[in-house]
């Protein structure tokens, strides 16, 4: 079958990415962080992929999961994990990110209930409400720094931490959806009523999807923050959202490998899209339109079709 | 009479919302899916009236009542035509696919729009001081202070919701309109040109929409290329509060929210997140009354 | 006959103002075969959508084995083994043929989420067991060379029996088939009542099959029930059925349309 070797590959992954972390210190400064910023969003998208590609809903919120995450991975750091001593320290990391992701999928929780639970486009308008709360929220609230943010995150994010939580969100993600309890994310993409005549849940499936999504926002979002240092609530607006909807759809929505590389690629070439100022999400835009009159299945599905691969 | 100042004031924001979520419901009657770029339609309509408003100014001198009208009219024959145009470019070809792919084009539209104007060669980033299309004064009445704008868009959008009621219900297209928001395929059948139906909805959704905007454009600082995200989203809570594909249900979605809102924002500690509140609404309403307050439930076909 | 499998009783449905349904009675025993027919747009489908909780009746009562199904989820109804397929064909269209029912054993499946995270033992078992069920299932029906073509690439006939194999898959008490025969010719027709007779005795399962075509159900079922403009007109033997004059004058209307 299938995935016989897949917990092997994962170990591999991981040992992989903490030895090269090892001798991240002789990189190129420049290129060790947008590797790292490469890891960031390889998270990001396939957490979005599962909801988005797998499930099918059409979620606007991922960078305010992120958000979630990263403030709260940041403010745990802060408070516990400056002072702490040294070998304690990743322990703490690991904890904030956890907690992180695990308040970044409550979020999820409480946003997808109500909307998954009915139509599945409201999904989109809730969670780019979604997004516009937390932003008020963090920019509002004294204990995470009001507009300013937070600073002074310590630079906790190496490589080994970046590639390795990659590798274990490509892992889960692909494990759930190349099982047959995962063909129920599937079944809900393709046809919600067929699958509720087969006994499939919709509802638990979408939220199931949407959670183990936030989750991983989140955690990703912790990473971004001890990789940056400074978090403010102006960067997880919705543009953010879009950029990672766009790597999704362009590597192809439910095509894992093709969505990695699409992570890849668009992460590299940020810095001269960037230059392009406004004109950046003009060409997301048409991206995005393009890409779903001609090629819905995304510019790196070659004949595969979507479900076949994870 | 704090309280009715603060109603007066709800409502004029209210009947805003109201025409632009009347847009918002009607394409969601006949296709099923949230329109993204309606919001920009509605800056769209602000930014044609922008530009219009030196030329009748010439034409009939400043801040003339013709000249107003004759601002709205242009703007919401351009508006219609636009969103005809989107309709017919990015959704028609897109009609038989997946209900996922038409809602992720919507986002692509929107974001299309709103960027593409902020590029300096169009309207440019910044906030532009959106012109005086009338003369203003403070009403006073029964100790309510009024801007003579305000009470012009609440008559107005009350005009508007007649003309759109006699259209929908008394019409031989607001018939079709029905009909295809019905059921698309038996109207089909019944002979009802689905396409010129759906082209028309798209049409007058815009126009009223490019009203809306010039009105929010008249209460606002200024004008930007973002400046119908914010509506918008409300609009299309308004929609869902009053039962999506529900014209009555919108309006009074679109009034209730602009009281809501204007109130809270009256509330010490509470106007922090008055932002907040129209999600809260949402959340709310999604929960407990997922139809709307006057929608029914409706039926996908098997 | 002892308590029936699936019971309603004076089943009604309103659609705003069209009364779809009107006080439908009907009762399926255990390993039944029964028919339902009726002209296009009698109910046959509606009938369906009820059983299923697709939609909730306005008025009257459906019990399955004894409990009341109103107010639970299709999923739910699903799971207590009402399985159905869909006169539109339903296929899961980016699945192959293989996954499609694999997706269906989901109701049985003696691992989860867990299983399949962890992928212990216990997880190849399971999936290795799903293999085992899905591939018997693929070759009653001849479709298990199939199994990896993409299911909407299938031939229109063999798509409409793999729906039948994905319903049989969830393994259920009540196997509703809805116009399984259509698009057939009739060769096919023929065949593919001898496979439903065959499944239904193979399974054990009580079958209510709603189809257009009179003479295909008059072959193979114990019992038939008539729909015509939401109201039951006849019920009885297919003999009977036969006789009956209102059953006649309805279908006389439809042929005379057809012809």
């Amino acid at each position: 079958m299938m995935h016989i070797g897949a917990k092997r590959s994962l170990l591999t992954a991981i040992l992989i990415a903490v030895v090269v972390s090892l001798f991240s210190a002789h990189f190129n400064r420049y290129y060790r962080d947008v590797a790292i910023d490469v890891a960031i969003n390889i998270i990001l998208a396939v957490s979005l992929n599962l909801i988005l590609g797998h499930t099918g809903q059409f979620s606007l919120g991922h960078a305010g999961f992120m958000a979630v995450g990263g403030y709260i991975a940041a403010k745990i750091t802060l408070v516990f994990g400056v002072t702490a001593v040294a070998w304690a320290q990743p322990l703490i990391f690991l904890g904030a990110l956890l907690v992180g992701g695990i308040v970044a999928a409550l979020a999820g929780l409480a946003v997808g209930v109500p909307s998954l639970r009915l139509r599945g486009d409201y999904l989109a308008i809730v969670t780019l409400g979604f997004g516009e709360i937390i932003r008020v929220i963090f920019q509002t609230s004294e204990t995470f720094g009001a507009a300013t943010g937070l600073v002074a995150i310590p630079k906790w994010t190496t490589l080994g931490w970046g590639f390795g939580i990659a590798a274990i969100t490509v892992y889960v993600v692909g494990c759930l959806v190349n099982s047959t309890y995962g063909r129920g994310f599937i079944a809900v993409h393709d046809d919600e009523i067929a699958a509720g005549a087969m006994g499939i849940n919709p509802v638990r499936y979408k939220v199931t999807a949407f959670v183990i999504g936030a989750f991983f926002a989140g955690v990703a979002g912790g990473l971004y923050a001890h990789q940056k240092t400074t978090l403010s609530p102006g960067g997880f607006d919705f543009m953010k959202s879009i950029d990672i909807v766009v790597m999704v759809i362009l590597g192809g929505m439910g095509n894992t490998a093709g969505v990695i590389a699409a992570a890849v690629i668009l992460t590299v070439v940020q810095e001269p899209l960037r230059a392009l100022g406004p004109l950046r999400m003009v060409v997301f835009a048409l991206i995005i339109i393009v890409l779903m009159m001609l090629r819905p299945q995304g510019l790196f599905s070659f004949g595969k079709k979507k479900g076949a691969s994870a | 009479m704090h309280w009715l100042q603060q109603l007066t004031n709800g409502l004029a924001l209210g009947s805003i919302y109201a025409l632009i979520a009347l847009g918002y419901t009607m394409v969601y009657g006949v296709l099923r899916f949230i329109n993204f770029a309606h919001s920009d339609v509605l800056m769209l309509g602000a930014f044609s009236a922008f530009y219009l408003a030196p030329k009748m100014e010439a034409i009939f001198g400043p801040q003339s009542a013709i000249g107003a009208l004759v601002i709205i009219v242009l703007a919401a024959a351009i508006c219609a035509a636009i969103g005809i145009l989107i309709e017919l470019l990015a959704y028609r070809p897109l009609r038989k696919r997946p209900k996922l792919t038409v809602l992720i084009t919507a986002i692509g539209v929107s974001l299309f729009i709103e960027f593409t104007c902020q590029h300096g060669a169009v309207f440019g980033a910044a906030t532009k001081p959106f012109p005086k299309l009338l003369p203003t004064r403070e009403l006073h009445f029964a100790g309510i202070e009024m801007a003579s704008n305000d009470l012009l868009v609440l008559v107005l959008t009350a005009v508007l919701l007649v003309a759109m009621w006699f259209i929908v219900q008394r019409t031989k297209m607001g018939m079709a309109i029905r009909a295809v928001s019905f059921n698309e395929q038996a109207a089909s059948l019944m002979g009802v040109n689905v396409n010129r139906v759906i082209s028309f909805t798209f049409g007058l959704g815009s126009a009223l929409a490019a009203v809306a905007g010039i009105f929010y454009a008249m209460r606002a600082p200024g004008i930007e290329p973002l400046m119908g995200v914010q509506p918008g989203i409300r609009a299309f809570i308004a929609a869902v509060l009053g039962g999506i594909g529900n014209l009555p249900g919108a309006a009074l979605g679109g009034l209730l929210l602009g009281v809501l809102e204007t109130v809270a924002g009256g509330i010490p500690g509470v106007s922090n997140y008055r932002d907040g509140i129209a999600f809260a609404i949402l959340i709310l309403i999604l929960i407990f009354r997922p139809a709307g307050l006057l929608g029914k439930a409706m039926i996908e076909k098997v | 006959m002892s308590e029936p499998l699936l019971e309603l009783k004076n089943v009604t449905i309103r659609f705003g103002g069209l009364t779809a349904i009107s006080g439908f009675d009907l009762h399926i025993g255990d390993r039944e075969l029964i028919g339902l027919i009726g002209p296009n747009g009698a109910g046959k489908t509606t009938a369906f959508n009820l059983i299923t909780g697709v939609y909730q009746p306005t008025e009257g009562a459906i019990h399955f084995a004894g409990r009341t199904t109103l107010g639970q989820r299709p999923y739910q109804i699903a799971k207590r083994g009402i399985a159905r397929t869909f006169q539109n064909i339903r296929l899961f269209g980016s699945m192959n043929v293989f996954d499609n029912v694999r997706t269906a054993v989901q109701v049985h499946r003696s691992h989860g989420i867990r299983d399949a995270l962890v992928r212990m033992g216990g997880f190849r078992r399971g999936e290795a067991d799903v293999e085992k069920q899905v591939m018997e299932l693929l070759e009653i029906f001849s479709l298990h060379k199939q199994r990896d073509e993409m299911a909407k690439s299938l031939p229109y006939g063999d798509q409409r029996r793999l729906e039948i194999v994905r319903a049989l898959a969830t393994k259920p008490k009540l196997l509703l088939l809805d116009e399984p025969a259509a698009g057939m010719n009739p060769t096919e027709k023929v065949e593919l009542m001898k496979l439903i007779r065959f499944v239904q005795e193979k399974f054990g399962l009580a079958v209510l099959l709603v189809e257009h075509d009179m003479k295909v159900v008059m072959g193979i079922c114990e019992r038939i029930a008539v729909l015509d403009y939401g109201l039951k007109i006849g019920e009885g033997t297919p003999a009977e059925i036969q006789k009956n004059p209102k059953v006649i004058a309805a279908y006389l209307g439809q042929e005379a349309e057809h012809a």
